[in-house]
């Protein structure tokens, strides 16, 4: 079991709402699963370098031209709102 | 007619439309006939044309002449819904095409359909799916695996010759091995991952999933490759060859003595030990290797995974595209938006992973985790100075019953035990049918026994080695004796 404040707390910073039945139900299957996770505290890991990434690559650039982007209709034909050709939103008060 | 089109491989029709033998506008409309009728759930969307009656002259020298293809439902395609099985993206037609789906297209391939999958491929049985689940035919109560349920299904039911799908720790291989198909994870960068919708962009490969070897072989071979929209892509160094091998001599294969029984059917183990007979008796030496590690590889797997998800799904706030519940200001859409969006195994992973990566626990879980993922890749180096290959079962079980897991996630994670760790290390697996075993897993079975299900051998090699994993696989194929897929009784 995580505490149900965590949950909240952690949903809060993920922008995703969640009703009292699935904070209850996360705060047990998320404690299940940390539960498992937390065996690799056990692990002895001084001196190992974190991998982020497997492919040894450094700065893959390309050419720095013009060229052609997506038409802006394109990119707006998808939005749920759209104001004077750009993503309208609720405003960003209260 | 029809049913001898379906009884062609990819390979097979490819060969016989060059040759004139048979027509790409009957062979997709034999396919498109049964995908429209299918009843298992393994399609989203299905092209209601035939894009083959009136092509361009010159398309029969293209490599794959029509060769139909489903396409999981991860790609983005130009205009044709692309919703990765969430309710959030539904109804959203991309304004692109995904790198790895156009190239198979300019190599001749004709799309059937967009395939189920798990919601943003967050599943093992493909029942996160946020619009239907998918049965499996070899048995319509069990579950199809995932999180390319779909593809696999529709491959196994001779809904599509081939399919593509996408792996982050193991959602090609694990639905190829519960479905008696050949799937392969290529080595991380060699397919672009542009116009793939993210998962977890440290993992997330493309791949086939085909009846058998050489099919796996001709789709890498038009999929994979360098592109400079994604700037992770390496390619392959070589060109993808057919395979050809008719025997294993000199080839080592380790066989990991880390491995933990005890959470593995008996039917899968005595599949898997005779599987590692007939390596032997192909010429192939077998030696004990160790990765003391890998047991780790799901913890590590579990932190890494969803922490990426987390920060790849945050695009999904009602301002760009998708569905938008609107809210009292700018929060509350964001946060109802994702409420009413993601399904439940998408919140869980979203909030382990913005767990995983929040002030105070940073260190202990994403932090080591990225530790335990060099120490896993340590030991494949170690391991691959002893053989040539590692094999181990893809999944621990057969396919599953519906409903089985889907209270305990922790259960559904076991899934993927053996296949994370290769997707870790950035290492390409292959899954190849190894033989039967009975429904309850507790026993070898035969082709013909009553309901006997699938399961797979799991080969991986070094970064970059897929001529010669897809030639072991091969060689490995021949010497098994065919389990009639679904689509053949």
């Amino acid at each position: 079991m995580i505490e149900r404040k965590d949950v909240e707390y952690v949903a809060r910073l993920a922008r995703l709402r969640l009703s009292e039945e699935e904070q209850e139900r996360m705060a047990r299957e998320l404690g299940a699963v940390l539960g498992y996770i937390e065996h690799i505290e056990e692990l002895d890991l001084s001196g190992v370098e974190p991998t982020s990434h497997v492919v040894d690559l450094v700065n893959s650039l390309r050419s720095d031209e013009v060229r052609e982007s997506l038409p802006r209709e394109a990119a707006l034909a998808n939005a749920p709102e759209v104001v004077d050709n750009g993503f309208a939103v609720p405003a960003a008060g209260s | 007619m029809s049913a001898d089109l379906i009884a062609l491989s990819a390979a097979q029709a490819a060969v016989a439309l060059h040759a004139g033998e048979i027509d790409a506008a009957e062979l997709f409309s034999a396919y498109a006939d049964r995908v429209a009728g299918e009843q298992i759930g393994a399609y989203l969307w299905r092209e209601e044309g035939n894009p083959l009656v009136e092509r361009p002259a010159d398309f029969r020298s293209t490599p794959l002449a029509g060769v139909p293809i489903a396409v999981k439902d991860l790609f983005c395609m130009e205009g044709v819904p692309s919703t990765a099985a969430s309710k959030i993206l539904e109804g959203y037609l991309p304004p692109y095409t995904a790198t790895s789906i156009a190239r198979l297209q300019a190599a001749g391939a004709s799309v059937l359909g967009k395939t189920n999958m798990d919601e943003f491929a967050m599943g093992s049985s493909n029942e996160n799916s946020g619009y239907k689940t998918v049965k499996n035919p070899w048995d319509e109560t069990r579950v199809p695996g995932g999180s390319s349920g779909g593809s696999a299904a529709a491959v196994a039911a001779g809904l599509a010759p081939w399919a593509t799908g996408t792996d982050t720790g193991g959602s090609i291989r694990q639905p190829a091995s519960l479905c008696g198909l050949v799937g392969l994870k290529p080595t991380y960068g060699s397919v672009s991952r542009y116009g793939m919708i993210a998962f977890a962009s440290s993992l997330d490969q493309a791949g086939p999933i085909t009846r058998d070897v050489t099919d796996a072989a001709l789709m890498l071979k038009y999929m994979q490759g360098k592109d400079e929209r994604d700037s992770t892509s390496t390619g392959l160094p070589d060109e993808v060859e057919l395979p050809s091998a008719t025997d294993l001599n000199g080839k080592r294969f380790g066989v990991p003595s880390t491995i933990d029984w005890s959470g593995v059917q008996p039917g899968v183990k005595a599949v898997f030990d005779a599987a590692v007979e007939r390596l032997t008796a192909l010429g192939a030496e077998v030696v004990e290797i160790t990765l003391p590690h890998a047991e780790h590889g799901l913890s590590a797997y579990y932190l890494i995974a969803p922490a990426e998800a987390s920060a790849n799904l945050a695009r999904f706030d009602g301002v760009r595209f998708g569905l938008r519940s609107e809210g009292e200001g700018l929060t509350a859409m964001y946060e109802n938006t994702r409420h009413d969006g993601f399904g439940a195994e998408v919140k869980r992973r979203i909030m382990l992973g913005t767990y995983a990566l929040s002030s105070g626990y940073y260190d202990a879980y994403y932090g080591r985790a990225q530790l335990v993922r060099t120490k896993i890749a340590d030991d494949f180096r170690a391991a691959f100075n002893k053989c040539d290959f590692v094999v181990t079962p893809t999944s621990p079980t057969v396919a599953f019953k519906v409903g089985e897991r889907v209270e305990d996630p922790l259960a559904m994670y076991l899934s993927d035990l053996f296949t994370v760790p290769m997707s870790l290390a950035g290492i390409p697996a292959i899954s190849v049918p190894a033989g039967l075993a009975t429904p309850d897993g507790a026993a070898q079975a035969a082709p013909g026994d009553d309901g006997a299900l699938p399961v797979g051998l799991q080969i991986a090699g070094p970064a970059h080695s897929e001529n010669a994993l897809l030639d072991a696989a091969f060689a490995f194929e021949r010497a098994t004796e065919h389990m009639p897929a679904p689509w053949e009784r």
